[in-house]
């Protein structure tokens, strides 16, 4: 069987985890609690392919935007 | 002097714009060269546009969205039972289906995937087939023909050598399959004719059994009913009726990364929660462009992000994407007003007039648009 890294799908953006200072600017420049963001499921597929990732970690992604060409989302890790 | 080009692309990205304004900005300013002040003019400029052109603050984008989706909506056709482009495969289209998409139906009423091939087999037509037919879910009568022998009272299944050897399945796969499922020992008198009897010799259990046997799965992956085959440009491409997105991405020649389902719930399940927001906008753009309407994007774009935001696919029904409204009034002016009222009148509820309906009600101004900002003296 072969294995494919779901982030390679064309409908699945690029998802990243934030380092505790980023976490902060984020939530600095938006002006919201952690718990304000958008959810993403620890249970979602795409992040149990990424290592490390706890309750509570912010994740960026980087969207394919047809009107912006790219975008900046962030969610929230919750359970 | 004329900024380097280094210089101007830092600069640029600084700018609070879009990263397709940026591309612009950096396309039209390579080819000439700029000072530093003339830069800081373009770019004041331009930022200044762009803050014009944005929403402005407490503009009720929701329920422009609803109307720029809405109105096209009444112009759809009602009952459209349309052959999709590919021959033979059936697809739900027009207000059914973007009414589906937006009810987060966990099935829809016509479940299909788009399946594209890897390198040499999506340009090599024996190979594309080759790699339907391991997909497509095969019964008996793909195989041969099954009948019923009265006086001996077993089931007579009739295989064909040709069709047998064309699909990669031999006649020992064949009778396994089917007593694995059966739970009935598979007789086999010649190289290609197997015989069940029932346990009971009664001419119903023979009949169930018949029926039984032809909804038994010989091959390929289960719920994939059919497998049409078509060339797009200079590849071939699968079609299938039926949806199993998790295990057709795992088949030899398959692309899983160019492989998709119209099955909303399947995509958040197999491939995340973005990738089904991603997939409610292709979706619902490809339903109303379909039918011969634009709306824009961003309305889309809105309501995906709502259905999405909280991790899992949420509908958008009668009480709006949030369900049930917190407000008593809220609630009560849309449908049976009194037991709302005496419910909320019971349990004591408080309405903190924080929505629109609720001030209308009360005749306060509404918190959209102007009504929205307050003035704070400053000390």
């Amino acid at each position: 069987m072969k294995k494919f890294a779901l982030q390679d799908h064309e409908l699945v953006p690029t998802h990243i985890i934030l380092i505790s200072e980023e976490k902060e600017k984020v939530l600095e420049e938006y002006g919201v609690g952690a718990a304000q963001l958008p959810k993403i499921h620890i249970s979602d597929p795409v992040i149990k392919d990424m290592e490390e990732v706890v309750v509570g970690d912010i994740i960026k992604i980087v969207r394919e935007s047809p009107t912006a060409k790219q975008s900046i989302f962030y969610r929230l890790v919750i359970d | 002097m004329s900024l380097s080009h280094k210089d101007l692309l830092k600069r640029i990205d600084e700018l609070p714009l879009l990263q397709n304004m940026k591309d612009a900005l950096h396309d039209d300013l390579a080819e000439v060269e700029v000072t530093d002040e003339e830069f800081e003019a373009i770019a004041r400029q331009v930022v200044e546009d762009f803050d014009r052109a944005q929403v402005v603050p407490c503009e009720a984008v929701g329920v422009v969205a609803a109307q720029s989706i809405g109105e096209p909506g009444t112009q759809m056709t009602m009952r459209t039972f349309h052959y999709a482009g590919v021959a033979e495969i059936n697809v739900t289209l027009g207000l059914p289906r973007l009414i589906e998409i937006v009810d987060a139906r966990k099935i829809p009423s016509t479940p299909t995937m788009t399946v594209r091939l890897d390198g040499e087999y999506a340009r090599d037509r024996d190979l594309a087939r080759e790699v339907a037919w391991s997909i497509e879910s095969i019964n008996i009568l793909h195989l041969g023909s099954i009948a019923t022998d009265l006086a001996e009272m077993n089931v007579l299944i009739e295989l064909n050598e040709e069709v047998m050897a064309q699909r990669k399945i031999s006649v020992e796969e064949v009778a396994e399959r089917l007593s694995d499922v059966t739970k009935l020992a598979v007789g086999r008198p010649d190289d290609y004719t197997l015989t069940l009897t029932p346990k009971e010799p009664s001419y119903r259990d023979l009949l169930q059994l018949v029926e039984k046997i032809k909804n038994i799965s010989l091959k390929g992956v289960e719920g994939i009913k059919r497998v049409v085959i078509r060339k797009e440009g200079d590849e071939y491409v699968l079609y299938t009726v039926g949806s199993v997105l998790k295990e057709v991405i795992e088949f030899e020649g398959v692309d899983p990364a160019r492989t998709k389902t119209n099955n909303i719930t399947e995509i958040a399940e197999v491939l995340g929660i973005e990738a089904a927001r991603n997939s409610i906008i292709n979706e619902a753009n490809d339903t109303l462009r379909e039918q011969g309407l634009t709306v824009d994007v961003r309305h889309i774009m809105l309501v995906a992000d709502m259905m999405t935001c909280d991790g899992e696919i949420k509908q958008i029904g009668r009480h709006g994407i949030s369900g049930e409204k917190v407000s008593v009034l809220a609630r009560a002016a849309f449908e049976v007003t009194v037991s709302h009222i005496l419910d909320a009148a019971i349990r004591g509820d408080v309405d903190y007039l924080k929505g629109v309906t609720e001030n209308v009600i009360v005749g306060q101004p509404i918190k959209l648009g102007t009504g929205h900002v307050q003035l704070v003296a400053k000390r």
